[in-house]
């Protein structure tokens, strides 16, 4: 951390950037939020640790029309999703100084608590984690306190960077479309019963679409009354289901599977697993791709070959 | 329409956001863009009574509802005007209609002009742009209709082009012809035919230097408001003495949907009519 | 004070819910939000904090207004009918027992909101003492105790039992409903608990969060604040905190083509969307700081000024719990505290 700080404070003194873009430190260990610093001085705040979640690509959107370089915080599994915002025309690649960040796999609090822990007073980032709360101390291993998505990590490689700073490790323990094949297996009244069972939980607040990097259209089209399925709650619990559904067509082959929209999803919906059914889809339909890997690449539904699939896969019901 | 007996408040039928069903009986082509709509409860009459400067949620269901100011006044007893112009959604869907077309109707919400207290008694120096002299149409067909309630009145309105002054014929035939009433009209720019003043409202203000023994009413686009006030304030009008009204978003009119708030005050409810040093209190968010 | 066995809770709720509807926290897809009981529901009174607050009970996320219909040009309205049936909200802790009296400063002002007004009336409040607080609670902050919420019959969870007492006219006659299923118990367990949960809140890191400065009165000085501009910045713009908040009850009314009519609804809205306050002709709070601070301002300066003090906020911490980007009304009040502004 204190490498990262010390490049970050000398690249704004020498004018290399004009801002920082990392995480300041919270009220705890555990809810350091997105932050920019813009002197020296705030620096003071600015903090890296592992529960440093939040994937920093989407503030280069805004970032990319200020004056001047953004050092970027990005990690790993952080910079597919800056790639495909480049190859999305919505980042300005010159205009971000990337520092990739090491990461072991990120914490949760969410996920501590799950597995029982209350009345927190202090946690460690460290492995074992070590858990002061109100009704006595804990200790748990660093993967019980692991964001689920870690368990299926990219890799430790950055796609993007101007220089490394930190270690990375292997946190991968599971295929990521393991719980696809499980959705996949189901037949089609279980699965409507699983759907239905998550997304009715939803309540509309947008925190999956407004934290999705791939979701970086000006205008949604939820936004506004133009649209039936509007951003907010209808009376039909049915249009919960066209909010997801549809979301996850518009991102299709754009996903990187960052992961953010289960990380953030208040009521805890599986969001992630519709676009990795995409993402394992076009794999299958069109050939291993990995959006954000190469921001040069053509998507795989944003071009045509004469070996793509024909539609009439989908009169056959698709591919399972 | 049934009714519904609100359990906790005998006698207390139906919610205020629950509209009553109302017919377009006139429509007015007033400019290229504004339409007046006299609407009727289906039975005749007036929907509820007001008072001049308040407002009601027109829609027309299935596109939208919004707030209007009612432009016809309360001493008008036998029916109600709404002068609109055509700029989003709904007014656009509001112009298509015909007469014998429904929508619905609820109000009267928001405030008033203080034509009971504040005003009464005072010379009156009406200020409009545009469209805006809707809502101070209600208050100067008051002050007409209870002409020896109050002291001399000066109305000065100014618009884009002279077709786009709303209630000409009114204006031309009838409070040019009131006792101690002057109208002064301005449009931006010179045309064919028009032999009236020309230049902006606050130039022209400016040009009449009015005396300050009068409270002002000032209606109209918020640059327009901006620079009028500015106008009046150095001929030596104290914000005590200028009312104006504010325009928000709105959807529910009773000050509880949040969307009009503003400091502490819901523009609905307790607006949309403002004293200016009222409105300096709030954050500048308007 | 009665008691009940903590095994013979399911009695007790069928035997409220053969009178009238029993809505309480039940756990669905890993969950727990207020929700209808049935025998087969999940009840979990275990977790601290359902993700919603109990506030859908009496002003629901989404309901209908009317329903209009159109003959020609002839158009008909059927609004919706108000509650009628009595209900009861078993297991509301005390923050969220007081974000239903703040909506009722809202909603029960004139003109009466007469959805919500049917709702109160109807509605039975038994609540929940808080066993267990946890590290994101400051109610103690707006004067709540968790350990003796309001309510119409007040419970607590103690030594196997569910302890209950009614506190008003509307308790005593739900407590006769069930008193077959009550024995008469003494206070001795309940006070060991209180004053164990008195303890712990002194002990939570929010307990001492300090509200000086901000009143109804400070308008412009808070406004104008520079702090806004940092404050804000991660925000990204959602409804979580306006969604999971037991006070916020700004709304939307919209129509819903049922393709046989207009269904006229309101849902709950959000101040942090960008189309909350557009308008045809314009939108006058076209930034997010513009309707980040809104939030803030309105909770603790602008309802405090119409509300003799009162603050819209109780300290249930859903959002410090929730917010995506740590963001929270605890990190701004700290933020000023700091700045001594």
């Amino acid at each position: 951390m204190q490498e990262l700080k010390n490049r970050a404070i000398e690249l704004l003194e020498n004018g290399t950037v004009a801002r920082v873009l990392g995480w300041k430190i919270g009220e705890n260990t555990y809810d350091p939020e997105p932050a920019f610093f813009d002197s020296v001085e705030a620096m003071k705040d600015f903090v890296y640790n592992n529960f440093c979640a939040a994937n920093l690509s989407k503030y280069m959107i805004e970032a990319s029309k200020l004056e001047g370089k953004t050092l970027v915080c990005l990690k790993p599994c952080d910079s597919y999703s800056f790639n495909q915002l480049v190859s999305d025309h919505r980042v300005d690649r010159e205009k971000a100084y990337i520092i990739g960040v090491g990461c072991k796999g990120k914490l949760s609090i969410e996920q501590i608590k799950k597995s029982g822990v209350k009345g927190i007073l202090s946690v460690t980032d460290s492995d074992p984690i070590q858990v002061e709360t109100l009704y006595g101390n804990k200790e748990l291993p660093y993967t019980a306190g692991m964001l689920s998505r870690c368990f299926s990590c990219k890799g430790k490689e950055h796609v993007v960077y101007d220089e490394l700073i930190g270690e990375s490790a292997e946190t991968s323990t599971v295929d990521r479309f393991d719980e696809v094949r499980r959705i996949e297996a189901m037949t089609p009244e279980e699965k409507f019963a699983f759907f239905q069972a998550e997304l009715s939980k939803c309540i509309r607040c947008n925190a999956c679409r407004n934290v999705c990097p791939a979701c970086n259209c000006r205008k949604c089209v939820f936004d506004g009354n133009k649209f039936d399925s509007a951003q907010k709650a209808n009376v039909d619990s049915f249009e919960e289901k066209m909010f997801h559904i549809i979301r996850a067509f518009h991102v299709a082959g754009r996903c990187t599977d960052c992961g953010e929209c289960s990380r953030v999803c208040p009521q805890g919906i599986p969001l992630h697993l519709f676009n990795r059914k995409f993402i394992k889809d076009i794999n299958t339909l069109y050939g291993e791709y990995q959006a954000g890997a190469d921001p040069e690449a053509k998507g795989p539904l944003t071009s045509f070959t004469t070996e793509d699939a024909e539609p009439s896969i989908v009169s056959k019901g698709g591919i399972v | 329409m049934s009714h519904h007996e609100c359990t906790c408040h005998p006698g207390f039928y139906h919610d205020t956001l629950i509209p009553q069903v109302g017919v377009i009986t006139s429509i007015r082509q007033e400019t290229p863009d504004v339409k007046t709509f006299r609407i009727e409860p289906p039975q005749g009459g007036k929907f509820f009574e007001h008072m001049p400067g308040q407002c009601a949620m027109i829609c027309v269901p299935g596109v939208s509802e919004a707030m209007f100011s009612i432009t016809s006044s309360p001493t008008n007893k036998e029916y109600q005007e709404f002068s609109i112009k055509r700029c989003g959604e709904l007014t656009e869907c509001l112009h298509s209609l015909e007469v014998g077309d429904q929508v619905t109707v609820r109000g009267p919400y928001g405030n008033n002009f203080p034509v009971e207290t504040d005003l009464k008694g005072k010379n009156l120096l009406f200020i409009a742009g545009g469209i805006a002299l809707a809502p101070l149409r209600s208050v100067i067909n008051y002050v007409l209709d209870n002409r020896n309630n109050y002291g001399h009145v000066d109305i000065l309105y100014g618009s884009r082009s002279a077709d786009d002054l709303v209630q000409l014929k009114e204006i031309q035939e009838v409070w040019m012809n009131t006792k101690d009433v002057d109208v002064f009209l301005t449009i931006d720019r010179p045309q064919e035919g028009w032999e009236g003043n020309v230049g902006f409202v606050p130039n022209y203000l400016r040009e009449l230097a009015f005396d300050t023994d009068r409270i002002a009413v000032l209606c109209g686009p918020p640059i327009m408001i901006k620079f009028c006030l500015q106008a009046l304030q150095e001929m030596g009008f104290k914000k005590e003495q200028i009312w104006t009204t504010l325009e928000l978003r709105m959807k529910c009119g009773v000050g509880k949907c949040g969307r009009c708030n503003i400091g502490s005050k819901y523009v609905c409810k307790d607006g949309p009519v403002f004293r200016c040093d009222q409105i300096d209190e709030l954050p500048a968010e308007y | 004070m009665k008691r009940i066995a903590l095994e013979n809770l399911p009695k007790l709720y069928a035997a409220i819910a053969e009178k009238q509807s029993l809505i309480l926290p039940v756990k669905k897809a890993g969950q727990t939000n207020f929700g209808l009981w049935t025998e087969e529901a999940d009840v979990d009174l275990a977790t601290l904090k359902t993700v919603k607050s109990a506030k859908d009970a009496f002003f629901p996320q989404s309901e209908t207004l009317y329903t209009c219909q159109r003959d020609g040009k002839t158009l008909s309205l059927q609004p919706e009918k108000l509650e009628e049936e009595p209900f009861v909200v078993f297991g509301i802790k005390g923050c969220d027992v007081r974000g239903i009296q703040i909506l009722d400063k809202v909603f029960l002002s004139e003109p009466v909101d007469s959805f919500y007004c049917a709702r109160r009336k109807h509605g039975i409040i038994v609540s929940l003492a808080c066993a267990a607080p946890e590290e994101s609670c400051f109610c103690k902050v707006f004067g709540i105790d968790c350990a003796e919420p309001e309510g119409d019959v007040v419970t607590w969870i103690a030594e196997g039992y569910l302890y209950w007492k009614a506190a008003t006219e509307k308790g005593e006659a739900l407590t006769a409903q069930v008193a077959d299923l009550l024995e008469d118990a003494d206070t001795a367990a309940v006070d060991a608990q209180k004053a164990a949960i008195a303890a712990i809140v002194e002990k939570l890191p929010y307990a001492n969060l300090s509200l000086e400065g901000w009143n109804g009165k400070v308008l412009n000085e808070k406004f104008n604040s520079p702090l806004w501009e940092q404050l804000y910045k991660p925000c990204l713009a959602c409804g979580t905190c306006t969604f999971v908040c037991p006070t916020c009850q700004c709304y939307d009314i919209k129509d819903y083509n049922t393709g046989n009519g207009v269904q006229r609804y309101r849902c709950w809205d959000s101040c942090m969307y960008s189309d909350f306050t557009m308008m045809a002709h314009g939108n006058n709070r076209t930034s997010q700081l513009q309707r980040f601070r809104q939030r803030f301002m309105h909770k603790l300066v602008y309802f405090p000024a119409n509300n003799d003090g009162a603050y819209s906020c109780v300290g249930c911490g859903r959002c410090v719990e929730k917010c995506p980007s740590h963001l929270n009304i605890v990190k701004v009040i700290k933020a000023f505290e700091k700045e001594g502004k």
